[in-house]
């Protein structure tokens, strides 16, 4: 059973690792379209797996109702969506439009989720600037030196804020394709790094943990 | 006295006559238009097929005011090079093999030969397995002289050899990471303090004080991004102090896959941690894929359990500072840890403490201290420290190729360009 559980897995780990390394480097058709397999593979596998997913979303949620936790309300509102959405996507076959005409599953779609998702993503306007308020103030003298970088930039990446300090917009580019450019390289070449070391753990069967965090 | 003068008149004029003719004569001769030369073309090396490459010699007439056209035609046999189709045409002064992109192990040739690679698209359509003929005229005006007409098939190739030295440098990576390990193993390595790692422990004790849950969130990839992996790794570490301390987990996904590992993780760690009894299949939940809706359901919890410590490990995109801002606003200690260097500003300014890019992935090491993971990330610091080297001593070769216009600092700057 052992075997099955730790060997295995860290053995397919370890072929698919190498064979999907070498891989970068044969240009060959046949190597492309390995690759396109198995990245069909994966996306058949994702959707398998979507149904643990939804059945834990049911689980978690159906534990709520029926012992009336707090905020059961947002569980039972959770199930009537769900339901009902599906209802609807099985009844218009999963189509947003039938000749141009907006089917009811469209309608949810359009008409609720983008609205809803738009709602999500507008909030971050104005987190943006509470978070601005809350760093710029200058506590320290590093956050002294992240307002006034702050402020150069700003003022040179607005007509206005250039009109008003002519010089602004080259120091901004200066701070931007220096300062900026430099320090993300740096923290580029340092993930990059990170990331082949971990391949080269998990291929190698170094790092196991993900399977489960033993250590036989 | 007339003849006098004429006979002067002429001494005079022939000389500047003479000269003038040699001068225009030798004009001519430089600038006369011939057959390119040294004409030879063959499969493009270390490329998937369809395409071909061509060469031929530069001459005394590659200037601006004069062009060359490379003609293609299916088959072996040319009856006659005008009526081939023309695929490429431009001034006589471009294309050589030293302005190619490939690195000099793989250069066909010398770099003042011309050099024009045929590839599928816009007109070309070359199959692999079929012969072609090609040719090369030189065009002024209305002459055009042409090269006599070469054979060559495209295939597929193997192996790419221009990006070898991107696998020697990830073997040789891959070396010093084993070797790290292997010092680590006979030695204790010494690892810097990182305070938001210094502060795992602090966040789930007040948790546990608080007796209010840990939230954690391993980001939006999927369990193929190394950095998931990382933060999965971290849960395992972060699940078996909460073990320890008694302290409830939500652990809330976007992705099953990454759910389904995570809870074996957490379920090990538990073990691990002696407290079996306390695991909780429900603490590695499912939300859903979308991202904002995920964002929105994981708010309300944040919002609605008030957890003491917030955890943001992984890879993350607009979502971060909806996230991480909504956390701050409950009073809850954040740590967070990410590759995303977009997103890094908005958990620098809402988190007590960031992981930044490769700290994401020494989080494991710190936190085990075992000597595998401490080696690596040994391995890491010496890689770190060669591509320091690498930087420096290639902006001095760089910089001395320019100002010598010698070809030499090349040999050891291609061996670094595009490694990715």
């Amino acid at each position: 059973m052992i075997f099955l559980r730790r060997q295995v897995p860290l053995l397919i780990t370890l072929i698919t690792g190498l064979v999907f390394a070498g891989q970068y480097y044969v240009p060959h058709p046949a190597s492309e379209q390995m690759l396109t397999s198995v990245t069909k593979w994966l996306q058949i596998i994702s959707g398998f797996a979507l149904v643990l997913g939804v059945s834990s979303l049911f689980h978690v949620h159906a534990v709520k109702i029926r012992r009336k936790e707090a905020g059961w309300g947002y569980s039972f509102v959770l199930y009537v969506s769900m339901l009902s959405t599906i209802a609807v996507g099985l009844w218009s076959n999963g189509k947003e439009a039938v000749d141009g005409t907006m089917t009811a599953f469209g309608w949810v779609y359009n008409f609720m989720m983008v609205p809803l998702q738009g709602t999500m993503f507008a909030i971050l306007a104005f987190f943006i600037a509470s978070a601005a308020y809350r760093s710029f103030r200058a506590r320290s003298r590093e956050a002294a030196v992240l307002l006034i970088a702050a402020v150069i930039v700003m003022m040179g990446r607005v007509p206005l804020g250039e009109y008003l300090i002519p010089l602004s917009g080259d120091l901004s580019q200066w701070i931007l394709n220096v300062l900026n450019a430099s320090v993300r390289r740096a923290i580029l070449i340092g993930v990059s790094l990170g990331t082949v070391a971990l391949s080269i753990k998990i291929i190698f069967g170094m790092e196991r943990s993900y399977l489960g965090g033993g250590k036989e | 006295m007339n003849r006098d003068n004429a006979r002067s008149a002429c001494g005079a004029i022939l000389p500047v006559a003479i000269t003038l003719c040699l001068s225009v004569s030798s004009v001519f001769a430089q600038t006369t238009l011939a057959p390119p030369q040294d004409l030879h073309a063959f499969d493009t090396p270390s490329d998937g097929g369809g395409s071909l490459t061509v060469l031929w010699a530069s001459s005394s007439f590659d200037n601006a005011a004069t062009r060359y056209q490379v003609l293609l035609s299916e088959g072996t046999t040319v009856q006659d090079s005008a009526a081939m189709q023309v695929v490429a045409e431009f001034p006589a002064n471009q294309h050589y093999v030293r302005e190619s992109k490939w690195p000099w192990w793989t250069r066909p040739a010398a770099g003042d030969q011309h050099q024009f690679t045929l590839r599928n698209g816009r007109g070309v359509q070359l199959k692999d397995g079929i012969s072609y003929s090609i040719t090369v005229a030189a065009l002024r005006s209305d002459v055009r002289e042409f090269a006599t007409p070469v054979q060559a098939t495209p295939q597929p190739n193997w192996i790419n050899w221009n990006q070898m030295n991107n696998l020697m440098l990830a073997l040789l990576f891959g070396g010093i990471v084993f070797y790290a390990i292997g010092t680590a193993r006979k030695r204790e390595i010494f690892l810097r303090r990182i305070p938001g790692l210094a502060a795992v422990d602090e966040a789930i004790g007040r948790a546990t004080e608080l007796g209010k849950p840990i939230l954690y969130l391993t980001g939006a990839h999927d369990m193929s991004d190394p950095s998931t992996i990382a933060a999965a790794v971290i849960l395992g570490r972060v699940a078996k102090r909460t073990a320890a301390y008694g302290t409830d987990l939500l652990v809330p996904h976007r992705d099953p896959i990454t759910m389904a590992v995570c809870q074996e993780i957490t379920k090990q760690a538990y073990l691990e941690a002696g407290k079996p009894d306390l695991y909780k299949d429900d603490s590695n939940f499912f939300i859903t894929s979308d991202q904002f809706s995920y964002t929105a359901a994981v708010d309300g919890i944040m919002l609605r359990k008030k957890p003491a410590a917030n955890f943001f490990m992984g890879h993350y995109f607009a979502e971060a500072l909806l996230l991480t801002e909504t956390g701050a606003s409950t009073g809850a200690i954040q740590i967070a840890g990410t590759d995303a260097d977009h997103q890094l500003p908005f958990f620098v300014t809402t988190c007590d403490y960031t992981l930044i890019g490769e700290e994401l992935y020494a989080a494991s090491a710190y936190l085990s201290r075992e000597p595998v993971q401490v080696g690596t990330l040994r391995g890491q610091d010496i890689g770190k420290a060669l591509i320091l080297g690498v930087l420096g001593i290639g902006a001095i070769l760089a910089t001395l190729g320019v100002m010598f216009d010698a070809q030499w600092p090349q040999l050891f700057l291609d061996v670094f360009k595009d490694v990715k």
